[in-house]
């Protein structure tokens, strides 16, 4: 090999040191463009003053802030038990819709009508539908807490989108894993079990956080039919203080836990891309 | 009587005929190879006999007893006839020694800690002993191939279909696979083969039979067979397969 300097450097890598140096400098030079652009020129809008007392007031953040953050406890409380429940449907329904046997062949009906019709309507509307329209029904309490029903609304949505993202990695686990678990004398249950669902799984697992993180934001669509979460004293700030501050912190706090979690997701991905290449 | 047998056996995909009337006999402890081009419908008759693909007509006897009547549950029989794909198909999310397990859990109710002297015992005659907990994508094509060998003989099966499992491999892996397939015929296993390796098919099956499109033209023994083949056909397989 032909060393071209003291620092015994190949003229290849030379010349790729010359191009990683320049792409940084240019990439250096724009950010700080755009970042001063945004700095500069936003201020100098005619409503600027205005929009920074009422969207970006430092008292008003700092009184509201704690308490926001109790209230999105209920929004994380929420999650944690429609998670599970959303995961356990959703893989029922996709299985459903792969059962094989004639007998079972409505299950399969129902699980195409199932996720058509729970994927084919705002979540917003199936919240406002259950959420109002069963506790409608005059039922005692607990049972017309609109904790349980606003729940039941995201759990019955999500699951539908879970299940489909269950379903395309059940058929992308090639046939090939079928015909050998067959040929060793499995079940189709005990085939899909131990064979199919495992690397299924596995395999949808970025995806399905991706939903999961859309759920956690999505818990804020409750806040329409009663519970106090984060949205709604975030609008409770708002009309006692006049100042909408508030939600600029609710928005922080989504975003301290959806940042990192879409970050996590697409860091599995990039992974699994890895080493499926 | 024949451990296997295939009477006019037809399979179709769509127009496509496949397999257009096959007939074999396969006795027990022999070897038979199945050779001929791609597509002359080889991997489909082993498919079939494990009833992987149900057939359109004739019929298939395991042990005299028909094992092709239409509604018959097939997971009894599949535990006869072990099967190993050209593509290994090891289970990717389980260790070598779980793949070899997991059927005769669930088949057979075993414990794991009943098993593992035995399948150990498997593994190390086929030397695989320190490959036990390796998952399969630790170890080469040939040891992937073999671990595939040992979960289908884990399940006691009476006869073994071999799918081309050597097409696969890099070319200096082949010798250990049938190496292995040689130690299986001198335990007395039943066994048929797809198989591109003419020179194995002529020093160690017993029978060998010719398929062109879906069709046994020639069968016999390999000395006559690759010695002195009476089908034009076969001639001219031969010619180019062996140049």
């Amino acid at each position: 090999m032909k060393k071209d300097d003291a620092a015994g450097k190949t003229r290849r890598q030379i010349y790729e040191e010359k191009l990683r140096r320049r792409s940084l400098l240019i990439a250096g030079t724009s950010t700080v463009f755009a970042f001063l652009a945004v700095v500069v020129l936003v201020p100098l809008a005619p409503g600027w003053e205005k929009v920074k007392a009422s969207f970006f007031n430092r008292e008003v953040f700092v009184e509201t802030f704690p308490k926001l953050l109790d209230a999105f406890l209920i929004d994380v409380m929420i999650f944690v038990w429609c998670a599970p429940a959303i995961t356990a449907l959703g893989l029922l329904i996709a299985l459903a819709r792969d059962v094989q046997s004639p007998a079972l062949f409505p299950l399969r009906i129902f699980g195409a009508f199932y996720t058509d019709i729970f994927r084919g309507v705002p979540v917003v509307l199936t919240v406002y539908l259950i959420g109002f329209g069963i506790p409608g029904l005059g039922l005692p309490r607990p049972f017309n807490s609109p904790y349980i029903w606003g729940s039941l609304a995201l759990i019955l949505t999500y699951s539908a989108y879970v299940a489909e993202i269950f379903r395309s990695g059940i058929e992308a686990v090639h046939k090939s894993q079928r015909s050998a678990a067959q040929s060793l004398g499995l079940t189709d249950g005990d085939t899909m079990r131990f064979v199919i669902l495992p690397q299924a799984i596995r395999q949808v697992i970025p995806s399905q956080m991706n939903m999961f993180i859309a759920l956690q934001k999505d818990v804020a669509l409750l806040s329409f039919i009663g519970p106090v979460e984060i949205f709604r004293q975030a609008g409770v700030f708002k009309s006692l203080m006049a100042n909408f501050t508030p939600y600029v912190g609710a928005a922080l706090i989504f975003l301290a836990v959806t940042v990192p979690a879409t970050r996590y997701a697409d860091y599995l991905l990039a992974k699994q891309n890895k080493e499926r290449s | 009587m024949a451990k296997l047998s295939l009477r006019g056996v037809v399979k179709r995909f769509g127009e496509n005929t496949v397999c257009d009337g096959i007939d074999l006999e396969v006795e027990e402890g022999q070897m038979v190879c199945l050779i001929g081009a791609s597509g002359a419908g080889k991997s489909t008759v082993l498919r079939c006999v494990n009833l992987l693909e149900p057939i359109e007509d004739g019929e298939i006897f395991l042990d005299g007893v028909d094992i092709s009547v239409p509604g018959l549950n097939p997971q009894p029989v599949r535990r006869r006839i072990g099967m190993v794909f050209q593509s290994y198909n090891l289970f990717p999310h389980m260790t070598a020694m779980e793949n070899v397990m997991l059927a005769p859990r669930r088949v057979y109710g075993k414990s794991r800690e009943e098993l593992r002297p035995e399948i150990a015992e498997l593994f190390t005659r086929f030397g695989l002993a320190d490959r036990m907990e390796h998952y399969p994508d630790q170890l080469s094509g040939g040891q992937q191939q073999r671990v595939a060998i040992v979960r289908a003989l884990a399940m006691k099966p009476e006869v073994m279909l071999f799918d081309e499992i050597t097409s696969a491999l890099d070319p200096q892996l082949v010798g250990e696979v049938l190496d292995v397939l040689r130690l299986l015929k001198e335990s007395g296993m039943t066994m048929v083969l797809a198989t591109h390796e003419m020179g194995f098919a002529r020093e160690a099956a017993d029978k060998v039979c010719f398929l062109k499109d879906g069709r046994i033209l020639e069968e016999g023994s390999p000395e006559t067979l690759f010695g002195a083949p009476k089908h034009p056909e076969t001639k001219e397989f031969l010619a180019r397969s062996l140049k």
